[in-house]
Parts: C-alpha cells; structure tokens; sequence
C-alpha cells in the first residue's frame, strides 16, 4: 500500500484474463499501470490459484486450466505493479478509485480504467438453497483448486452449465465419488440450440466439451430432464428431492449438493459508476453498453472480459488485450508497436473462440421455474424475503426492484443484490407483465464492498478537505 | 463436510478458532480452513438467526463473514491465514464494537 502512488496511466479492476492481458499491453507501452485485484492470488476465478495452488497432481484440472501460466508469466514481466488483497468500493467518473488493502483505505486516479471484474454464478434460488451443506459448483471447484479441499459423503451436483461438467470431470479426476448428477438442461432450449449448431461445429471447444461430458456420463449417474428441484433437512442438507418430465417425485439422500445454472457478469462496480447496462434477452442478464473496444460512455472507462458479457476465459483475454491497446492508442500510440499482438490478429483470435457461443447461450438457459421462484423460497438471502413476499408486494403497486428494497429490504443485506438482483427483476417483470428491460435493476451505489468508517476516517487528506471542515 | 486430498501440501500454521487452538494449512482462506477443521458454518443468518453455510467462496455471496482478529463482518473467503490469527465465528449482524 506504501508503494501506491496516486496517480497511474492506467488502472485495471480485476486479474482474470482479462485484466491480465489489459495491464500486461498497458505497461509493456510503458504505461505507468496498476492492478488491483481481491484475491490473494493472481488468475480470477478461471486460473484461480495457478500460482499458489497446493495440489501437486497436475493432471486433476486439465491442459485448459495450465494454460493461464503464460498469461499469469507474461503479466508479471510486463512491469505492471500488482496489488493483491485489494477491495475497490468506489469508482467515480473521474476516475478515482477508492481500494483498501489491509485495512488501509486510498483513493488513486487514473487516465484510464479498465474494469475487469469477471463474473460470478447466476442465482439459483430453489427451496432449501440457504442450508449448510449447500454451496455452488464454482465454491467446490475453487476449494479444490486453492485448497485441495473435497466434498466428503454422499455428494450430488445439480443445474446446468458447462462449469457444472467441468467440475464433475475434475472431481472424477482427483478419484472422487459423484453419487448423482441432475441435469436442469431444458429440452426446448436444446431443440433452439440447434439453429446455432453449425456454428458450434466449428468450435475449438465441440470436440472437448463432448469428450468431458462423454467421460463424465460413463462414470456418473446422470439424471437428465429435471424440471423441480428442493433441498430439504433440518439444520443440514439432508436430501434432494426432485421431479423429471417423464417421472414422479424421487429423492436422494445427501450430505453435499452444488448448485449452478450458469455464470452472469459481476456488474456492482461498473453500475455504481453509472455505466449504461441492458438486459441481454438470451444470456439473461445485465451486460454494460459499449463501443468495440470496450469503451463505456463514461470518458476512459472500459470494461473488458466476462463483466462486458459472458464469452469465456479466451474471449476475456483477447478483450483484456484490445482494451488495453485503446488504451494504448490513447495516452501513447507511438508505443503500439512494442506491445504485443495488434487489434487484428487479436480480433480474428477473439472471433475464433467466439465461435459457438450463441450455441451454447441457448443450449444451456437457464429454466423459468428455477430463475424465478414461487412460494415460501428465499430469494434475498441476506435479509431473508421470499419470492411470495416479493410477488404479493407487486401485487400493492410495487413496481421496481429500488421500490422493493423500500418495502422488503430484499437487496439490502451484506451482498448488495450480488444473490438476489437478477431473480427480483425478472419476478417483478415476470409479475408485471412487462420486459426486465423496462423492470430495470437496483441502483448499486458505492461502496461496492463494505467498508469500516474508521478506513474511510484514514484516508489521506488534502489542504483543501482539511480547511473544509476547519473552525475559524 | 471437507476433506484434504491426500497428496497436497500440507505445511501447518496454528491459529485460535472460537477460542481453540488448531493447526490450519499455510495458504489456505480463513473459510477454507475453518471446513479443513470441520467447522460448516461459519455465521448464522441475520434475521432468522439459521446457521448459513459459505456459498460462493468467491467474495460476493457474503455467508463467509466472520470475526477475524476482533474485527467482525469480515469476508473469511477473501483473507488467508496467518499465525496466531484470532478467528471467531459470528451470530447474526457485526456487533457494536467489534
């Protein structure tokens, strides 16, 4: 933190791929660039831990996981500085950052900032998602790759989504016993997909998307159709009951169940900045509104990776790298030369592995009954609302997920709407009649992450703020 | 609920967990540590008072917060370890003065 100036070229939120790649072309142009990121270590969530993680057996992850290294190498000879451990809470349009680490809070600006916040897994709100012994699949793969920590018992894993089968594969190979997969993949969604199909065919990840699932089906109980889902047990998991289009109610006993129904863009910070989202209709989330580059409408803030819209770890990467050129192309164009691969060869790389996204957007949508709960579910999980309280709150003439907190506090608990936000938009809108587009979201506002106001008491001042509060 | 693959390394740091000394990996979060020790959940909710089990491990859910070093409210998915760290699960809302 003592190293901190106050002033950068450029700082980059987030060290993904994305952010990686952005403040690796940033200071290789000799940019003075820094990086801040929450974690401990570098790499996101996709690399998390490459650099640190205790488990030897390098077989467990796969060559996709290995091959963030050089990234990870590229980045840390690129002359960037590095802050690990460091929460940013605010961003305002004039660029100024407010980060704490250790407990110690600053407040530095930039000519330009690229976030690159990643995503985080959509909600799944089912019955009994709130009990211990429940946890997402991304919380199980990331115990496993930072700690070498497993699931120990009878352990089921339900949803969808292609991180769902990458984990069963991993845990498969780190010897572990998966007593049963649910399988949430909508039918009609798959018969959609198929108009997207010739696409995928071209894609780097067909042959080894359907080599992992392949592997994963010979090995794990796979129950497919599954159209309702709840967990149930006292104080702890105990089973999960569930329903196929073709059967009756079934239930499985179980100590551990990981959800996941996808991953959705991280986007507290960029909307406290005030940058522009839409509702993406097939992704089914909030995406930030920007030019090629990832330039936002907010002069010298861009957004790069899966914060910009789900596309995956080589997607963010090659944004990560082409927002770091616009960077570059703005405060040093002499300097493009000397940074890396140009826009172009970048763009053919970023369309490549873009190649079969739409198919899997529609091939893995999410179902309505498990986005959008009825009945005594919690949807706030913070402040404890369900989604009957939230459907009968419409029906008084509540109209808006910023209405809603006013009426229910859902929204304003410890996670800021990061658990909730999505399922009370598309319930309101649901409820309403209308499109999530018109329901909107909830009004993020700094700070982001919570701060002690003995943090913000520290903060350096200037004569200015000084003389402000002064008595004559 | 967690258990350690047996070929990890596993050097060991002891810290106090709700008053207990334990030994804990070198390296792991606080919310890691705590499964490692068999503890599951690590808060209980703020309304209903229901114990809550971590769930994202990644710094947005929020269910990881503890009292770490007398400081409550504190994301234990988010801090690693370090010795003789004083790490206290934590009921319902932060306190007053902690």
């Amino acid at each position: 933190m003592r190293d901190l100036r106050d002033t950068y070229d450029v700082a980059v939120v987030g060290a993904g791929p994305a952010g990686l790649a952005a403040a690796a072309n940033c200071a290789r142009a000799g940019l003075m660039t820094v990086l801040f990121d929450e974690q401990a270590s570098l790499g996101g969530q996709i690399y998390r831990a490459i650099t640190a993680t205790p488990v030897k057996r390098d077989t467990i992850f796969g060559a996709d996981y290995w091959s963030g290294a050089k990234l990870v190498r590229d980045f840390l000879a690129s002359g960037a500085q590095y802050v690990p451990s460091a929460t940013v809470w605010s961003l305002t349009r004039e660029r100024e950052i407010g980060v704490s680490v250790a407990g110690l809070a600053r407040i530095v600006r930039a000519e330009q900032v690229i976030l690159a916040t990643g995503a985080l897994e959509r909600p799944f709100p089912a019955p009994g998602w709130t009990l211990p012994g429940v946890m997402t699949v991304g919380a199980a793969q990331i115990l496993l790759k930072s700690s070498g920590l497993v699931p120990r018992g009878r352990t089921v894993l339900a949803g969808c989504g292609p991180l769902l089968w990458l984990l069963a594969w991993q845990y498969l190979n780190a010897g572990l016993c998966i007593d049963a997969i649910l399988d949430t993949t909508p039918r009609l969604s798959r018969a959609m997909a198929i108009r997207h199909a010739p696409d995928f065919v071209l894609s780097p990840y067909l042959a080894k998307g359907l080599r992992l699932l392949l592997t994963v089906r010979r090995r794990v109980r796979v129950i497919g159709n599954v159209v309702e889902l709840r967990i149930e047990g006292r104080t702890h998991v105990e089973s999960v009951v569930y329903r196929t289009t073709a059967g009756t109610e079934q239930r499985l006993p179980v100590d551990t169940v990981f959800l996941h129904q996808g991953i959705v863009p991280n986007v507290n910070l960029a909307m406290a900045v005030g940058i522009e989202h839409h509702w993406d209709e097939m992704q089914l989330c909030w995406t930030p509104v920007l030019d090629a580059a990832g330039n936002s409408g907010i002069p010298g803030i861009a957004v790069a990776g899966d914060g910009a819209g789900i596309a995956g770890a080589e997607a963010a990467q090659a944004r990560g790298e082409i927002a770091g050129l616009a960077a570059v192309k703005t405060l040093r164009p002499g300097a493009l030369g000397r940074v890396g691969p140009d826009e172009t060869t970048v763009r053919a790389r970023l369309k490549r592995v873009m190649r079969g996204r739409a198919f899997l957007d529609a091939y893995y949508q999410p179902m309505s009954q498990f986005r959008r709960p009825i009945g005594n579910t919690i949807v706030c999980r913070c402040e404890e609302v369900t989604a009957r309280q939230i459907i009968d709150t419409v029906a008084l003439g509540c109209d808006g997920p910023n209405q809603m907190k006013a009426f229910l506090r859902c929204g304003m608990g410890a996670c800021q709407g990061r658990l909730c936000g999505l399922t009370v938009t598309e319930l309101i809108a649901h409820a309403r009649g209308v499109a999530p587009q018109a329901t909107g979201y909830y009004r993020i506002r700094p700070p982001v992450k919570p701060i002690t106001v003995a943090e913000l008491a520290q903060l350096p001042k200037n004569e200015s703020a000084l003389r402000s509060v002064a008595r004559s | 609920m967690f258990r350690r693959l047996p070929d990890v390394d596993d050097a060991t740091i002891e810290v106090t967990i709700d008053g207990r000394a334990e030994r804990v990996r070198a390296g792991d979060t606080v919310t890691a540590a705590l499964f490692s020790v068999g503890i599951e959940s690590h808060r209980t909710a703020d309304v209903s008072g229901t114990p809550r089990t971590p769930y994202c491990m990644m710094g947005v859910c929020f269910e990881c917060l503890v009292v770490i070093d007398g400081v409550g409210n504190r994301q234990g998915c988010l801090v690693p370890v370090s010795p003789g760290m004083r790490i206290e699960t934590q009921r319902g809302k932060r306190e007053v003065g902690r």
